[in-house]
């Protein structure tokens, strides 16, 4: 069976029933995409499907056929697509286990909607981070979508860019 | 025991062994402009920070090793699950060392490593709130020692006195003549200084700290927003196996058999491991095989008697011993139940607060890997030390010749500390496989199914009032499970078990009430099930804050007074507890009117040896629950980083409030009835309000940041919830009250 990810065909001999998580996970060897529940409620393992977000968790990997998917390793280069220059800049992660599916569903927010609204990301983000990174999420989001500034941002929790050490 | 050479050669097989995979390959184009804003954001982290430390590597001392290009490597015993405890380790050490910020790294002391120095890294262990309040003193001599022999080098180099030195983020310079040097030039040096005597040893004091105190970006961000950081979960070594496992489905079953016949054949199994009398494993090729040959074995238990015990027998179980008579006092202060017999007005109240499990986002794994006769085992822990003696007692294999190398953990919780079951069964598995490193992953299922859950527990509340409304008596008593039967039953003393009343104490510095009432009396009716529970971020402050702090609220309201000035009253000989509930009840604006509609509530508490007030401001329409503010006000003595305490309080509230509204765990058949989070759903963005903070710091003592305030805000949006309705709310979750949040 072949895999086409993050613009590379990956041949894999799997089982057609094989979830794309673990194809990906074990099959690819590309671990960012995580394993949180299985039942795709958690959303840890987002990944994006000819450029829409899906849960790789709940899709045989036989369903996948040549669609282009894209995981999280390839999100951009170096770090530095705008939602992972918010959420380095301004310390969204905490233990980061989900955080490769909050940027995954983050970024594929901004891409369909560059200015989301507060109600926008409500309905945009429903993955589940245990930590409880929301209320940095949404400033991340907002920051990457350049709707509010950095700086401002950081005020509102008494810091600036130079007392970031 | 003689470590040097064998441990050197383990340590860098396991170094060789820890392959990160994950590279950055294939860009893509996201129709989004670069931010200019965000342009200072460091992009890359080359360095893990979690790099295990080495053995007979030159080094100033046990807490910090520089090399001569600069680089200051600090040491750090305690585990990061992302509470940022590592990057506070890190400044605390960076403030006395007066090393550049810029130049620091972190390595992770190994258990074994630590044994071997006589643990000379002391604990391990990161639960309770500890990671920086237990070990801020020794970490921070340790640095400030380390700067004294480095100034030591350079006087001897340049044959001066040391009083003629200054040092400014690791530059050193000789006063008199202006001759410069580094700390990478004479740390060489420094190593072979004797350590200075510790009672020259003088640490800055907090109120002038320039690294510690500020709002400093954890050091280990980078690499977790784009999957290359590498959680337990992720291991990948070579020629390694996975395994999946499962437990009997009620607590204290027994495995009876199973028929491995029909997996054997089934695509990478590798095999069939028993790893006690009620769990199996099976072993593949990949993790996906393992449990999916699990999920097909046909497996026979003896489920035993706890199979016919169901929730409502639980609960009942409680009921009755709030009603129960016996010795169960803790606290006693003249006698609270004939005075509040006798007030003028009596208020009583019965709550419930259920069973929770952790649902860490990163499942329970571990990985072992037995070679001859040593042992290694990469673990996401919360305690070294207590991996390291699982490892061991598992294996057979002595202490001194096993080694674990901690892993960041996707969430602690509370559940990777003291129940080190997962690095047992991977012990267990690996033995089967001897040179063979074994991951061993439970699924979701699995780890929700057997957990070490947030004790179930429910408590009777009796308050007297006098005409005036001023309370005269207080009598609190609890039913529930507890933590020490399960976990540390030697720490019940006579059939009492101070823990679980945390909160309730007379005194400090971990838990001491806040209240000074004429009269009280304190019990505790130990009400042990067959589930088993374990500590859970906050621990017994989780209920017992809502039974207080809801409690206190129904008291005001009988006494016809305002909630924050009916505590006030009886707070005045605990001027901590009263400084962050006035702290938050002026940021609140308490005083002032709300909007029409919106209803405040507050609560105070204290857990962890930190003081924690919060006001929540609700909004309730058809029995759906709004909650639009949360206000709180930290007193942890001294904050190391301010940023990353803020973090820890949001953080409290999206797992506080979880609690009182999600579903919660319930037993049914004598199991756990909740398979994922489909049942038991977590907490999301969208439900999650806005947080504000304000910390007080009194700079006087040491408290701890990650669990303090999770107990405040529970009972402060019950509080506001009850203002809202008209009602007292004491069920939780919510539902049980007829409540949901929007």
């Amino acid at each position: 069976m072949q895999l086409n990810v993050n613009g590379q065909i990956h041949n894999i001999d799997v089982e057609p029933n094989m979830p794309l998580l673990w194809a990906i996970r074990e099959a690819v060897g590309l671990t960012g995409t995580k394993y949180g529940c299985g039942v795709a409620q958690c959303g840890a393992c987002t990944v994006y499907l000819n450029g829409e977000p899906v849960r790789s968790c709940s899709i045989a990997v036989s369903a996948v056929g040549s669609a282009k998917i894209t995981t999280i390793e390839a999100l951009s280069k170096n770090n530095t697509h705008p939602v992972q220059l918010a959420w380095i800049a301004l310390d969204v992660p905490q233990c980061g286990y989900c955080q490769s599916g909050q940027v995954m569903a983050a970024a594929a927010l901004l891409k369909k909607n560059p200015k989301p609204t507060d109600a926008d990301i409500d309905s945009a983000m429903s993955n589940v981070c245990r930590c409880g990174t929301y209320q940095k999420i949404r400033d991340g989001i907002h920051v990457a979508s350049g709707q509010k500034k950095l700086v401002d941002v950081l005020a509102q929790y008494d810091a600036t860019p130079a007392t970031r050490g | 025991m003689t470590f040097n050479k064998k441990n050197s050669e383990l340590d860098n097989a396991s170094r060789r062994d820890f392959i990160i995979k994950g590279t950055l390959a294939g860009g893509l184009i996201i129709g989004i402009g670069a931010v200019p804003d965000l342009a200072f954001a460091q992009a890359t982290a080359p360095h893990d920070h979690n790099s295990p430390t080495k053995y007979g590597e030159a080094e100033v001392n046990a807490w910090v090793s520089i090399t001569p290009d600069e680089t200051v490597f600090i040491r750090i015993a305690r585990s990061e699950m992302g509470q940022g405890t590592r990057t506070g380790l890190a400044q605390l050490v960076t403030e006395e060392l007066e090393c550049n910020w810029k130049n620091v790294k972190t390595q992770s002391a190994t258990p074994g490593h630590s044994l071997a120095r006589k643990r000379v890294w002391g604990e391990h262990g990161t639960g309770g709130s500890r990671g920086i309040r237990i070990s801020e003193d020794y970490v921070r001599r340790g640095a400030a020692a380390a700067r004294m022999m480095l100034l030591e080098a350079a006087a001897q180099q340049w044959k001066v006195p040391v009083s003629e030195l200054k040092v400014e983020k690791g530059v050193i310079t000789h006063l008199p003549t202006g001759r410069k040097t580094t700390y990478g030039q004479v740390a060489e040096l420094a190593s072979t200084l004797n350590p200075p005597d510790p009672k020259s040893i003088t640490l800055r004091n907090p109120r002038d700290w320039k690294v510690a105190g500020q709002p400093y970006a954890r050091i280990d961000t980078a690499n977790k927003v784009n999957g290359t950081k590498v959680y337990g979960i992720d291991l990948q070594l070579p020629g390694m196996l996975c395994a999946s496992v499962k437990s009997c489905p009620v607590f204290g079953g027994k495995l009876v058999s199973y028929d491995e016949a029909k997996i054997k054949n089934m695509r990478g199994v590798k095999g069939v491991v028993k790893i006690n009398d009620s769990t199996v494993a099976v072993v593949a090729d990949t993790w996906w095989h393992a449990n999916t040959a699990l999920n097909a074995m046909p497996i026979v238990w003896d489920e035993g008697k706890g199979a016919s015990t169901s929730q409502a027998g639980i609960d009942k179980m409680l009921r009755d011993g709030l009603n129960e008579q016996g010795d169960f006092w803790q606290r006693k202060v003249g006698d609270a139940p004939a005075v509040i017999n006798e007030s003028a007005k009596k208020v009583e109240a019965v709550y419930y607060t259920p069973y929770r499990a952790h649902v860490t986002m990163e499942p329970m794994n571990a990985t072992v890997q037995i070679k001859g006769d040593r042992a290694i085992a990469w673990v996401p822990t919360q305690n070294g030390e207590g991996s390291h003696a699982a490892l061991s007692e598992a294996t057979g294999i002595p202490l001194g010749n096993c080694e674990i190398f901690k892993l960041d953990s996707g969430c602690g919780l509370g559940r990777r500390g003291s129940t080190q079951d997962f690095t047992t069964f991977a012990a267990k598995v690996a033995q089967q496989f001897p040179g063979i490193p074994v991951k061993v992953v439970w699924s979701r299922e699995e780890d929700l199914t057997h957990d070490y859950y947030h004790p179930i527990a429910m408590a009777k509340m009796t308050a007297g009032l006098d005409a005036a409304g001023n309370c005269t008596g207080m009598h609190i008593k609890v039913a529930g499970q507890s933590i020490n039967a399960t976990l540390a039953p030697a720490a019940i003393k006579n059939g009492k078990d101070e823990r679980q009343l945390q909160g309730f104490y007379e005194n400090g510095p971990d838990a001491q009430l806040g209240y000074t009432f004429p009269t009280l009396l304190t019990e505790y009716v130990m009400k042990n099930t067959h589930v088993p529970v374990g500590p859970w971020r906050g621990v017994n402050t989780n209920q017992n804050g809502i039974f207080m702090e809801c409690f206190m609220d129904e008291c005001a309201k009988a006494a016809g007074k305002d909630p924050v000035q009916f505590r006030q009253a009886l707070m005045q000989s605990h001027p901590k507890h009263l400084g962050v509930l006035n702290a938050a009840a002026k940021k609140a604006d308490w005083d002032k009117p709300l909007p029409a509609g919106t209803y405040r509530g507050v609560a105070q508490f204290m857990g962890y040896a930190s003081y924690s007030a919060c006001v929540a401001e609700v909004t309730v329409q058809n029995n759906v629950v709004k909650v639009t503010r949360l206000v709180f006000a930290l007193d942890c003595g001294h904050v190391v980083n301010p940023y990353l305490t803020r973090e820890q309080i949001e953080g409290s509230v999206v797992m506080a409030l979880g609690a009182i509204f999600n579903p919660e765990i319930t037993v049914e058949n004598g199991r756990i009835k909740q398979q994922n989070l489909d049942t038991y759903p977590l907490l999301k963005l969208a439900a999650t309000p806005k947080v504000e903070t304000v910390l007080v710091p009194t700079y006087d003592f040491w408290g701890g940041v990650g669990e303090p305030t999770i107990c405040v805000v529970g009972p402060a949006v019950a509080n506001a919830i009850s203002a809202a309705i008209g009602r007292p709310v004491r069920n939780f979750p919510l539902s049980k009250e007829g409540l949901s949040l929007a």
